[in-house]
């Protein structure tokens, strides 16, 4: 019995590898018959607004309509994900799109992965494994974003800066992107950091920070929250204890993510920052998937995503609807 | 002689009896935090009046900090307390609950539209409604736990798992966002009360669940059905009737902690509300001193157990400890509290007891 599922496993396997070498061989057949088999690895849905909006544009591009056949997996850790995408490997897709969790420990599988003739791509988040690895990634540059911000933050010319740093959970792309821009430049700058905590993306880790700042009575002027989630929480501290912020008050609230809640608080002066990370890759990876279908080849390895930000004094209602998630 | 043995003895007996009773443990540890900031920072201790950007007054400092809070883990204590007592087991789904509680009374508040101009419907209907699915979370993991006789941590493992993405299919995985009014008032200050209203809600849980008891066989129930589940059936009680019961009691404060939740930024994050919040109550039970196999239990012990976790949890927010760390310091309560009740230790330390105890006695004799 274990014998004959044994068999049937391997044919099937053989069957599979066949395949994945008829498309390497032909690779202009890629798009005129059959569908294309693509694994999906994302995060949570529920993460955050950004998340359920990629997770929705993804799912509106890769249908059976468009010549997709695809598979979705979430996974809020690296160990889910990486078990995701050793099935999918299994399964024998013809593409792995991937946004990671975590920015390390991904060679392994990714080595399986090319070992099959499964092109990898990435997507939303960076890892750090040899280029070789995938084919293209099509990424937010957090660095830039924190630099955008932070350049942003030099040219409001305070007096001084005492900042509160609330970070996202540690390690991530978004994190350690938006972190390092602004300790560069508080370090160059000379700015006083009052305090730099994580706050895991959470607004009730993040109020629970901004009070305990509060009633120790240190002084500040600035919260720096990579994202919008934990301005709001930092913004709700502050209410509670009747400190002004925004638009000509005594806190600079900067925020990330560009949710149109966000952006409408922005619009209202209320916050003063909001930087974008633009979730909407699907049309990026649907040309990736069709030139190499066509048998063209990337010239760019990264695609970075074009990402603004925005200021109070400045926001219209236009930016809102075109920009907000 | 036997006269001043007995005087002697009564000192010993009083700091027993002290040392014996199961509140001595929150009580303890509450002590150790405030004598620990006293020789930090006394200005832990501080408050003061200020105005908030409503224009209303409001007591902040740190103590009303902890108690604002600390309010939504007391009000899950006293649900996890009874069903611990009664089931002998934990509910690790008590953080989805809220997710998925929450997502209801948004969902009934804000109708199809995630940003109404105006509530669609009654606060009360909307907490009603999400009252009824919480605990009807709770009637499903009940079951699953006195008629199929599962463990309580693999049956609630279900809902711990499905939770939070049947909370974000209850508003279709859109974020609904409540008008300002009334709503923030649960999660915030009612306009001339300089207290936060969280810390009246778990006031009004602690009375009401105090008067139950006390006016109620729920209390000797759940606790001969924890103790001995078979002779209390054979004494004429229904353990399946008991159990279940705990578990929806659970489910109501699960509703409540939820109001609080939600109200405190009229909005809701699947992913992260009331994270992590069902490690936080059970460890609230344990350190009351409760019996985590069932039994007899505390609820009273159960709640300051909970004040501790914040107070600890501000503690250590005010010396700027990553908040990442903080589960670890929390690691290492457990670890004394399970060591501390470990079989061989007890032994141990009756042993001591007793020793110091005869040595005592045989030195007046002396």
């Amino acid at each position: 019995m274990k014998k004959k599922l044994f068999a049937v496993v391997m044919a099937a396997a053989m069957v599979l590898g066949m395949t994945a070498c008829g498309n390497q061989a032909a690779p202009t057949a890629g798009s005129g018959d059959g569908t294309i088999k693509v694994g999906i690895i994302n995060n949570d849905p529920n993460e955050s607004g950004y998340r359920t909006a990629n997770d929705k544009d993804l799912k509106a591009m890769f249908t059976a309509e468009n010549g997709y056949d695809a598979t979705f997996a979430y996974g809020k850790t690296n160990d889910e994900q990486i078990n995701a995408a050793q099935q999918m490997i299994q399964d024998g897709v013809d593409y792995l799109l991937l946004s990671a969790a975590d920015v390390s420990g991904w060679d392994s599988v990714l080595q399986d992965a090319n070992n099959q003739g499964i092109k990898v791509i990435l997507y939303d988040r960076t890892i750090d494994a040899d280029e070789s690895l995938y084919v293209a990634s099509i990424v937010s540059d957090m660095a830039k974003e924190g630099e955008t911000a932070a350049n942003w933050l030099k040219d409001q010319n305070l007096g001084e800066y005492n900042i509160i740093h609330i970070q996202g959970q540690m390690g991530t792309a978004a994190q350690v992107g938006r972190s390092g821009a602004l300790n560069d430049m508080a370090s160059a700058e000379g700015w006083n950091i009052v305090v730099q905590q994580t706050g895991d993306w959470n607004a009730e880790k993040a109020q629970q920070i901004v009070q305990s700042q509060i009633d120790a009575g240190n002084s500040f002027n600035v919260i720096y929250a990579e994202n919008d989630d934990m301005a709001k929480g930092a913004v709700a501290a502050l209410d509670a204890n009747g400190i002004t912020h925004g638009v000509n008050g005594d806190v600079i609230i900067m925020g990330f993510d560009t949710n149109k809640w966000a952006l409408q608080e922005l619009k209202a002066g209320n916050w003063n920052y909001d930087g974008q990370c633009n979730p909407l890759q699907a049309s990026y990876l649907d040309d990736i998937i069709k030139k190499l279908e066509n048998g063209e080849t990337i010239s760019e390895k990264t695609v970075i995503m074009d990402e603004k930000g925005f200021d109070a004094t400045t926001i219209t209602d236009e930016d809102i609807e075109k920009y907000g998630i | 002689m036997q006269k001043t043995e007995k005087k002697k003895a009564s000192p010993m007996e009083v700091l027993k009896k002290v040392l014996g009773r199961q509140i001595f443990i929150p009580i303890a540890a509450l002590l150790l935090l405030v004598l620990f900031n006293l020789i930090a920072d006394p200005g832990f201790f501080a408050i003061s009046m200020k105005t908030n950007s409503a224009g209303n007054p409001i007591l902040t400092g740190y103590l009303i900090t902890i108690l604002d809070n600390g309010s939504e883990l007391a009000i899950l204590a006293i649900g996890m307390t009874l069903v611990t007592a009664a089931a002998g087991g934990q509910d690790i789904s008590v953080g989805a609950g809220i997710a998925i509680s929450g997502s209801v009374m948004l969902r009934v508040l804000c109708g199809t539209n995630p940003k109404p101009e105006a509530i669609q419907a009654p606060i009360l209907v909307a907490f009603l409604i999400g009252c009824l699915a919480a605990m009807l979370c709770g009637a499903f993991n009940g079951a699953l736990v006195a008629y199929f006789k599962i463990q309580p941590m693999v049956a609630t493992l279900i809902l711990y798992t499905a939770g939070r993405s049947i909370a974000a299919w209850v508003n279709q995985n859109q974020l609904p966002i409540v008008p300002p009014g009334p709503f923030s008032y649960f999660g915030g200050v009612i306009p001339g009360i300089p207290i936060p209203t969280p810390f009246f809600i778990a006031v009004a849980c602690m009375i009401l669940i105090a008067l139950v008891l006390k006016f109620t066989t729920l209390g000797l129930y759940t606790q001969s059905v924890g103790i001995n589940e078979s002779s209390s059936r054979l004494n004429g009680l229904n353990p399946i009737l008991i159990k279940f019961l705990a578990f929806v009691i659970l489910g109501a404060c699960v509703a409540v902690a939820g109001l609080i939740k939600v109200s405190r930024f009229s909005t809701i994050n699947y992913s992260v509300i009331a994270k992590d919040i069902e490690m936080d109550a059970i460890l609230a039970v344990a350190l009351g001193g409760n019996a985590l196999g069932g039994g007899k239990f505390n609820i009273a012990a159960s709640i300051l157990g909970a004040y501790v976790i914040q107070f600890l949890t501000t503690t250590l927010y005010k010396f700027n400890v990553r908040s990442d760390a903080l589960p670890a310091y929390k690691a290492v309560v457990v670890i004394l509290l399970v060591v501390a009740s470990a079989p061989r230790v007890r032994e141990y330390l009756n042993g001591l007891k007793k020793n110091m105890g005869r040595r005592l006695s045989r030195r007046e004799v002396g």
